[in-house]
């Protein structure tokens, strides 16, 4: 076959022209390409360079392995085969560029070479097949939430004038030398076409498929889609930590305000709608987007210029702000590990350094910080639950304990949490476990505020804990509040153990300490809480301990590390109702629940789950049909003394 | 020597609480054996002493200037009636309309003031207020140690005893001269007239911070609808804009006798209760078993509102089938 | 335009109040303290009106047990400067502290003449009169109370103020300035100040120190024999149970007086 930049056009040595059209094309490409180093170069700096071996391990199993994809399999499987088609099409293109531009190397184009070109011809048809399934997606059956924008039209056009010109340039090419089979399948359809020789019709294919690919090279930082090129980056440079929380800033607004790697999640965003799908608050009704979020970033970055005023240049208003009950569940599914929750988190700072916040919110964060409590109530009377026990609980301050019972505002405030830690204190009697609280001295742990953008609020309530925690004398800390328990095992740089109270119920039940001494024979399901099965994958003891229990538990959909929110944390339970809400989350949740055989009571670990779901079911109708518990108060009817079964 | 009640005239009428002030003044006057008066400073009025009958005599300060609401120009005109009449006692009533009139009489006069008095007696000879203090959570008893003493008395410390609305016997009048204030009354602005008259609906269904938000109201107007009544609440709720200015119960708003006052969620504060508590039936619904609300009600609910309002309309409605 | 507020310090009643073992005072063992909440709003007013008119608003509050917290909230929130007066007898009554302020605001060294002066229009301890009237009749100034909306004029001379009555009537009055206002609600809610702009405030602003101890404090005229907590004469019946229950009881009420 000729060497199609030997060969001359309008007198023109192809080379020359092919210089001409890769310098355009790279300077193009260059050009935005500093433009976007200047802007991320320009904002906050946020050092991501630890954890090498993490960072390649999960770099391998979500950019080479396409794990979150995976989780929708026909388009996972599409996305993979698009994926691996490019990565071997572009090796193929940068090789046949520079034995193009170079024709003085003394080495054969990618197509020539026997493996080469059957990689790229197998994962070529295999790709369009793909492609078509996309379209047939996309186009067909879209998904909610998903965007069919006239860029992603545009670049999945140009992708399969990609993989095509190269398919029938292989056909022609088959023509000519005819051994390689992909390519003599193309000639095949190519002669039934009516075409019988391999001029010219090689020749425009490699050019069109030069032209085509250096084209979208200088498109494609110009376009949407720059996910193409940033998710790979965007996964290496993923957050490590469990929290979710950006560093220690006042907040953000503007470009320059933000860290490189929260507007970078902007341009790793392929707007594929995951995030949408799985948000409680987008799905309530509210309007909360987490891609609307990350479009909004992203265009904030495309665009010269100065921002214009307020949140992302005005495009985001304060209630999608608020609407957010920082469950994660966005960044869960996100296959670009974009950081969905920290920049809403830095809007929230940025509107709280300015007092735009609700009455509610307000009166909350001042109970917090005047009596420690979002309640309003005297911090003395924070243990007022333990009085009419018939036991004394120790206090942690004066007297040694193994364990340090954090109970959190709701647990102690809040008459049904009231309820809840009575039963758990029963228990931890039953069990003879050595333990104590901190009486007045607890704080709210802060989790929630730090959420709400107080990250001012969240330290002088953590500084406060610790101080308390430094003079009391204890092993290990138990809660029965997952909020808490994160806060405490992730953000309070502490050493000790933290234990949610299902974990420590599976230890003492498996142990033996703790007897159960009558089954509850009930047909169950069980509500995963956020922080604790999502942020801290704790997922398992709540179930060993109700397997224990003998009860049967049905899981409802979206479990685990899917787990569907209640709708409120992150503050949102301190916040008036969002407006435009058709069903709240805790409603649609019981719904779900309702609709399992035979199940009559939903479980739950957590205080804001137990009163969003008692809320839910008397709001749906459902009070007759669903009862809600907490794990641990089917722990103390189950583990109650024989004598003692026939009281409360 | 006597006891002065100041009578509290507003926009052409005196106000209710002058004759609450009447009642006490009289028990007072009588345990010290010297005559009530009652001190009226304004313009124009042509009978000051058609209704303040309780008193032995009324003492009427006529100035055109007197014709606007200023307190000190009041205060001053009844200071220079204190003295030369030199009485022991000059009882101001604590209202919107007085507020600072007692504190400026004491000023004026070199008295001692004692406010928020929900009672005065005579004890072996001298006299002993219980004042209200923090919002109601503590009473001091004190007794002002010199002549005249200025009381400032809150609403509702004795019943008004309507029948006793008679004229006086003696009226004298004053006049004196008075410099302009330099506080110039310009004009009075009424509340966006409200579609509904509080003070002549049987039932009200009150609403406080209890009700949480705004879209919560309409729990309390079903129950409303269904008793026939009108949806009314405390200060906080029409300060958040979740209720009109016309709808506010209390010192800043109206006061109200209905048959039946149900109020959901409302805490019970002192500047509320002026409005309402002398209700025919009130029941009151709390998640604080402590509210003071419950000190005034007749039956009481610890519960949240957003549970027993709407069991309550269900429950009406069911027995109306 | 320089405004200045005055604050104070009340006991914060979310906290149970206890009697001292003498049963004249408060036990303060026990006790925490609030800025008063009608301050708080004249302290969101004065900021409202800077914001509007630029000047300065400077923050004054009698020492008190966590005052210091206060003034530096106020400084946080927008306050120019925060002063303290010192060297005050403790339990200082309405009127003595009418005259301190009185005292530092007619040209006291370093106190800035005040265009407005703001306060409360009345705390929850004011046992022997109410600031405003007071600390305007001793610095002869104009005075209204109860006031609700403050408008001032754009010649800085005269403010138009709106004052509440009874049934949602309000008053609108002529104040010429200097004057004084007893504030009821500001225009807009007191706003959120973050927790770490006041720990900056802390750090940058310093509260002026005003000594009384000098100052001879007029005998008071009014002796609390004791205090008490109140004794409840009546309590309403309470009905229990579930809220279908209590809805049945009550109709039953309702019922019964005929008002179904």
């Amino acid at each position: 076959m000729p060497d199609p930049v030997l060969t001359h056009y309008f007198g023109v040595p192809g080379f020359v022209l092919l210089w001409v059209v890769t310098l355009v094309s790279l300077g193009l490409f260059a050009t935005r390409i500093a433009y976007y180093i200047r802007v991320l170069g320009n904002a906050r700096p946020d050092a991501r360079w630890d954890q090498w071996t993490k960072r390649l391990r999960l770099f391998a199993a979500n950019v080479l392995g396409q794990r979150r994809l995976l989780g929708e399999p026909v388009i996972g499987i599409a996305h993979l085969l698009i994926f691996w088609a490019f990565v071997f099409y572009a090796s193929s293109f940068w090789w046949n560029l520079i034995r193009g531009l170079l024709p003085v190397l003394p080495v054969p184009y990618a197509d020539e070479v026997g493996w080469m070109a059957l990689a790229v011809g197998v994962l070529g048809l295999l790709g369009l097949a793909a492609l078509a399934v996309a379209a047939v997606r996309r186009y067909l059956f879209t998904p909610p939430r998903l965007e069919r924008s006239r860029d992603a039209t545009l670049i999945l056009i140009l992708i399969a004038l990609v993989l095509v010109s190269s398919l029938v340039g292989a056909g022609f090419s088959a023509m000519g030398e005819g051994r390689q089979p992909v390519g003599r399948l193309v000639e095949g359809a190519l002669r039934v076409l009516g075409f019988n020789g391999p001029l010219p019709g090689y020749l425009w294919m490699w050019w069109l498929h030069m032209v085509t690919v250096l084209g979208f090279l200088a498109y494609l930082p110009y376009s949407k889609h720059m996910h193409l090129l940033a998710a790979p980056f965007s996964v290496f440079f993923a957050d490590l930590g469990s929290s979710k929380v950006p560093a220690a800033s006042e907040g953000a607004s503007k470009r320059e305000e933000f860290t490189w790697r929260e507007l970078f999640s902007g341009l790793a965003c392929a707007e594929c709608g995951r995030c949408d799908r799985a948000c409680p608050a987008l799905t309530s009704g509210s309007p909360l987007s987490p891609k609307e979020l990350m479009h909004e970033l992203k265009e904030l970055v495309r665009r010269r210029g100065p921002d214009g005023n307020g949140l992302l240049g005005g495009k985001i208003k304060s209630e999608h702000v608020w609407a957010c009950a920082t469950c994660a569940a966005c960044m869960e599914r996100c296959p670009s590990f974009n950081e969905h929750v920290p920049v809403l988190i830095e809007l929230r700072r940025h509107l709280v350094a300015r007092g735009e916040i609700d009455q509610r919110l307000q009166a909350a964060l001042m109970n917090l910080t005047r009596y420690g409590n979002s309640f309003g109530q005297s911090p003395r009377s924070r243990a007022k639950w333990t009085q009419g026990l018939g036991f004394r609980v120790k206090d942690a301050r004066k007297e040694a304990v193994e364990y340090l019972w954090f109970t959190g505002d709701h647990a102690a405030y809040d008459p049904r949490g009231q309820a809840a830690s009575a039963a758990t204190a029963r228990v931890f009697e039953r069990a003879g476990l050595s333990y104590g609280i901190l009486y007045e001295a607890e704080q709210n742990s802060g989790n929630d505020v730090r959420r709400a953008g107080e990250e001012g609020l969240f330290e002088t309530l953590r500084d406060k804990n610790l101080t308390a925690f430094s003079k009391a004398r204890f092993e290990r800390i138990v809660t029965g509040d997952p909020h808490s328990y994160h806060a405490l095992k992730n953000e309070y740089g502490r050493s000790n153990g933290v234990l949610h109270v299902s974990e420590l119920l599976s230890e003492l039940i498996d142990s033996g300490r703790l007897a159960v001494r009558s089954q509850i024979g009930q047909t169950v399901t069980y509500q995963d809480p956020c922080y604790l099965a999502r942020y801290n994958g704790v997922q398992e003891p709540p179930r060993r301990v109700l397997r224990a229990l003998g009860a049967t538990l049905v899981d409802m959909p979206d479990n685990r590390a899917n787990t569907w929110c209640c709708g409120a944390g992150g503050g949102r339970i301190w916040m008036e109702d969002v407006p435009g809400v058709t069903e709240r989350p805790s409603d649609r949740r019981v719904r779900q629940a309702a609709q399992l055989d035979g199940v009559h009571t939903v479980v739950v670990t957590c205080p804001k789950d137990l009163v969003m779901f008692e809320d839910a079911v008397k709001t749906t109708g459902l009070d007759r049909q669903l009862e809600v518990k907490d794990l641990v108060q089917l722990v103390e009817e189950a583990t109650r003394p024989p004598e003692a079964a026939t009281h409360g | 020597m006597a006891i002065w009640i100041v009578a509290e005239q507003w926009r052409g009428k005196i106000s209710p609480i002058t004759y609450e002030l009447l009642v006490l003044g009289r028990e007072l006057a009588d345990a010290l054996g010297v005559p009530l008066e009652a001190v009226l400073a304004g313009s124009g009025v042509e009978d000051p002493g058609a209704t303040l009958g309780k008193a032995d005599s009324v003492l009427y300060f006529d100035h055109p200037l007197l014709a606007e609401p200023v307190p000190e120009l009041q205060a001053k005109a009844i200071a220079m009636l204190a003295k030369i009449r030199h009485p022991q006692v000059i009882a101001v009533p604590l209202s919107n309309v007085s507020l600072g009139l007692g504190s400026l009489l004491g000023a004026e006069l070199g008295s001692p003031v004692v406010n928020f008095c929900k009672d005065v007696r005579v004890r072996e000879g001298r006299l002993e207020a219980c004042c209200v203090l923090y919002g109601g959570k503590i009473e001091a008893t004190v007794a002002p140690q010199g002549e005249p003493v200025v009381l400032g008395i809150c609403p509702n410390a004795r019943g008004a005893d309507e029948s006793h609305v008679r004229p006086t016997r003696r009226v004298e009048r004053f006049s004196f001269p008075l410099e302009p204030s330099p506080v110039r009354f310009q004009r009075y602005v009424e509340p966006e007239a409200g579609d509904v008259d509080l003070t002549q609906q049987d039932v009200l269904v009150a609403v406080g911070r209890g009700i949480q938000q705004k879209e919560n109201l309409k729990l309390a107007e079903g129950l409303a609808e269904v008793l026939g009544g009108a949806v009314c609440g405390s200060r906080p709720v029409v300060d958040q804009g979740w209720l009109p200015l016309s709808r506010q119960i209390g010192k800043s708003g109206v006061t109200v006798k209905p048959k039946l006052y149900i109020a959901a969620g409302i805490s019970g504060a002192p500047e509320h209760t002026e409005g309402m508590r002398n209700a025919e039936l009130i029941v009151a619904i709390n998640t604080d078993s402590r509210a003071p609300i419950f000190d005034i009600a007749h039956y009481g609910i610890v519960g949240d509102v957003l549970d027993v309002l709407p069991a309550l309309a269900d429950e009406i409605r069911a027995r109306r089938e | 335009m320089n405004i200045t507020v005055l604050l104070r310090m009340v006991p914060d009643v979310v906290e149970e109040l206890e009697i001292a073992p003498d049963g004249r005072r408060l036990d303060d063992e026990m006790l925490r303290m609030i800025l008063s909440e009608s301050d708080d709003h004249a302290l969101e007013q004065a900021l409202l009106l800077k914001e509007c008119l630029g000047g300065s608003v400077t923050a004054i509050a009698p020492e008190a047990s966590e005052v210091n917290d206060a003034l530096y909230t106020a400084v946080a929130k927008g306050a120019d400067r925060a002063m303290k007066l010192t060297g005050l007898a403790a339990g200082g009554s309405t009127t003595v502290l009418a005259r301190a302020f009185a005292r530092v605001l007619s040209g006291g060294a370093g106190v800035v003449p005040a265009d407005l002066i703001l306060t409360g229009v009345q705390a929850h301890d004011d046992l022997d009169g109410l600031l405003a009237p007071l600390v305007a009749h001793h610095l002869g100034l104009p005075h209204v109370s109860i006031v609700t909306r403050v408008q001032v004029a754009a010649d800085r001379k005269t403010a138009i103020v709106a004052r509440e009555y009874p049934g949602g009537v309000h008053g609108e009055f002529e104040v010429p300035l200097p004057a004084v206002l007893g504030i009821q609600a500001a225009e807009k809610p007191p706003r959120y100040v973050p927790v770490a702009k006041v720990r900056a405030a802390m750090k940058s602003a310093r509260i002026e120190e005003l000594d009384q101890a000098a100052w001879e404090v007029p005998p008071a005229q009014i002796e609390v024999l004791r205090m008490d907590k109140p004794e409840v004469s009546s309590h309403a019946e309470m009905i229990e149970g579930t809220p279908d229950a209590m809805a049945l009881r009550v109709c039953e009420i309702l019922d019964a007086r005929g008002l179904l």
